[in-house]
């Protein structure tokens, strides 16, 4: 099972002749999964590493049957390259590109959701990783093995750390879910899914300051997720008005601090941990008594 | 970014925003000659990036050039809210009959864009949604089909606006959204939104925030930044590409990835309190690469900073395997030359032990190796105090 992501995934890499699709199509492969499928509409017919090239996704999907697209490409096309795999209703679009003007990200999320037969996760994240069956992004897969907590982050290193400090335990799918202000998928999405993967026992959820996504979660928690969470917000000790890394990462008056965030997840019966470290405690605490 | 009013007016005219017309001034003197260009009242407005200016006395109505000059030279210097005033603009004044206020901004929550829109304006519009949340009409707007002549009529009556203003804002409407979307804005507002004596619809004040992820679109608004308002550090920084925000604090933080760094900021916080409240100097972010060359740039820049007592490189060894990090950091000091501040240093991850040998084998005094996040928080806090 796993969420959105497994043995089943055939991955397309739109972007795939350029420096970091490539890189990351090939670690990608390397770890397991299967890249079956490159777009770039000027090098059809060519191949990358091995991977065919095709002109565009709707064609990789019929000549490869590629299920999942991930995008690479650059700020100014990533709109283009997003509402291209949207026609070709992919099911799963994971948009890595750092920068996306947001007024993008807005039309081409709409676009989706108009379609209505394409998840997009990102953009500026990480993307999604089943270990042992499949990785679409650039989570190293090195980090840990299979298992059964799922995990839901707006930030890409604090996942690479919250999996290996319980790497003991193993995941059953990570996603970096991204750090702008709009984004395809939001916690939400991720613990319904999780919620209803029998592989997956436990949740834990990272997030930081900006925007009340964290305080929507926690409201969602209560109602509908049955399974124990453990989360963490970073950014507690983060200035008003000044952008910390993520272009989402905001603190505006008294709207998106950490600590509200970290109410409204206790409020909820999340365990909320102060650090990384405290918050990884409490999960293997959750984990051992299941 | 967010801009100044006059630059947000220069925005909405160029899009065919109505707004008074007027020039900034940095000088009594210039004000009193602009004054004399416009002829007849003038208003005489402090040029912050804050609210509230009003009632600070930042905005005063003159008679005449020599009042306009009287009125520049209280204004000009003036502190609003921490904010010195470096400039006004001079506008012929207004006949104000009514006054409103309209909006149109990013909605991060539903992942779309608003409009908001009211007749109550003039006051702070936080104050009108909390006292009156009946009086503000807002309006979800499709991202795909944006705000036409009909979209704007239907926000100008949700708004309770009287038909005498309705065409007018509408079509300010349209020409407001067109503002919003060509300039990649987050936020273009307009308060007050104002009806004149003899029916125009007029944006008196203006508010306009811009992304600056669409900036290679808009070359051209490189000139609307405030150089006088930017940390030298965090311009340094970003000549060189690194993600840098200059903090109060005495422990200098380096890290790859922006939640692990905010999270460094944290955890850095809560040890310092045992060492006489230590606090970070700066969020620095070296992305995921963390190669020899960007964490060279990153300390070099850290280390320039007169309050930093302490560095504390947090890296977690992902893409880049901690082996290569720890000859980064190697190399990096090698890079930067004569280094007396002492990094407490902690690599976790891929090759983390690996990474951790070849720190030790290479034996710099500098350099303290600590295995955890926390402990390695408490050192870096630790060592900022004892240097202070």
């Amino acid at each position: 099972m796993a969420i959105w992501l497994d043995e089943n995934s055939r991955i397309v890499v739109q972007g795939i002749t350029g420096s970091e699709g490539s890189k990351h199509a090939k670690r990608m492969a390397a770890s397991g999964a299967a890249i079956v499928a490159g777009v770039n509409a000027r090098k059809a017919g060519q191949s990358q590493d091995g991977v065919p090239v095709f002109a565009s996704v709707t064609e990789a999907m019929e000549k490869t049957g590629a299920n999942v697209s991930v995008i690479f490409v650059p700020p100014k096309f990533t709109k283009d390259a997003a509402i291209e795999a949207v026609d070709a209703e992919i099911p799963l679009a994971v948009v890595i590109t750092e920068g996306v003007p947001v007024h993008d990200t807005t039309e081409f999320f709409a676009y989706a959701q108009g379609k209505g037969k394409t998840r997009i996760i990102g953009p500026n994240c990480p993307g999604i990783i089943s270990p042992g069956k499949s990785n679409a992004g650039i989570i190293p897969a090195t980090i840990t093995p299979p298992g059964r907590i799922g995990l839901v982050s707006k930030s890409g290193t604090l996942t690479y750390q919250m999996m290996y400090e319980l790497r003991d335990f193993g995941f059953s799918t990570g996603v970096g879910i991204g750090g702008d202000p709009v984004i395809g998928t939001i916690h939400i999405d991720a613990l319904d899914a999780f919620e209803a993967d029998p592989e997956t026992d436990a949740i834990v959820m990272i997030g930081e300051i900006g925007g009340d996504a964290e305080e929507r979660a926690a409201a969602h928690i209560e109602a509908h997720i049955t399974k124990p969470v453990v989360g963490y917000v970073a950014g507690f000790t983060a200035p008003e008005g000044k952008t910390m890394g993520h272009a989402g990462a905001i603190v505006s008056g008294s709207s998106g601090t950490a600590q509200a965030k970290k109410e409204a997840l206790e409020k909820a019966g999340v365990r909320v941990g102060k650090t990384p470290s405290e918050t990884a405690r409490l999960m293997a605490d959750i984990m051992r008594s299941l | 970014m967010d801009l100044f009013e006059y630059q947000a007016k220069a925005l909405f005219a160029e899009h065919g925003v109505p707004v008074p017309t007027g020039k900034t001034a940095t000088t009594p003197d210039e004000a009193r000659a602009i004054a004399a260009e416009l002829g007849g009242k003038v208003v005489v407005k402090a040029q912050v990036k804050t609210g509230g200016r009003g009632k600070a006395g930042g905005v005063k109505v003159a008679d005449g050039p020599e009042d306009a000059y009287e009125k520049a030279t209280a204004i000009l210097g003036m502190d609003i809210k921490g904010h010195t005033v470096h400039s006004v603009l001079v506008e012929q004044a207004s006949n104000i009959a009514e006054e409103y206020y309209a909006s149109f901004l990013l909605d991060r929550a539903n992942r779309t864009f608003l409009a908001m829109a009211s007749r109550e304006g003039g006051m702070e519009i936080e104050e009108v949604a909390a006292t009156k949340p009946e009086a503000l009409a807002r309006i979800h707007l499709d991202p795909l089909t944006g705000v036409d002549l009909a979209k704007a009529r239907e926000i100008a009556v949700a708004a309770k606006l009287p038909e005498a203003a309705l065409d007018g804002a509408a079509e300010l409407l349209v020409k407001l959204w067109e503002t919003f979307v060509k300039a990649d804005a987050t936020l273009v507002e307009v308060n007050p939104l104002i009806l004149t004596g003899d029916g125009q619809v007029i944006a008196l004040d203006g508010k306009v925030s811009l992304d600056e992820n669409a900036d290679f679109r808009h070359p051209e608004n490189e000139a609307l930044v405030d150089v006088s308002a930017v940390d030298p550090l965090e311009q340094k920084a970003k000549e060189k590409g690194l993600n840098y925000v200059k903090l109060t604090g005495s422990v200098g933080i380096i890290g790859n990835g922006a939640g692990l760094v905010m999270s460094t900021l944290d955890v850095v916080t809560y040890a310092g309190e045992e060492f006489g409240g230590q606090r970070p100097a700066n969020f620095l972010d070296i992305g995921g690469g963390a190669s020899a060359e960007v964490m060279a740039n990153g300390l070099s820049i850290i280390l320039s900073d007169p309050s930093v007592k302490s560095v504390f490189v947090n890296i977690f060894g992902g893409i880049t395997a901690c082996d290569a990090v720890a000859n980064g950091i190697i190399k990096a000091l090698e890079l930067v030359g004569e280094v007396t501040t002492p990094l407490v240093v902690r690599l976790d991850g891929n090759n983390a032990e690996e990474g951790r040998r070849i720190l030790a084998e290479a034996n710099l005094a500098v350099v303290k190796p600590v295995d955890t996040m926390d402990g390695a928080a408490k050192l870096a806090a630790e060592l900022a105090a004892a240097a202070a």
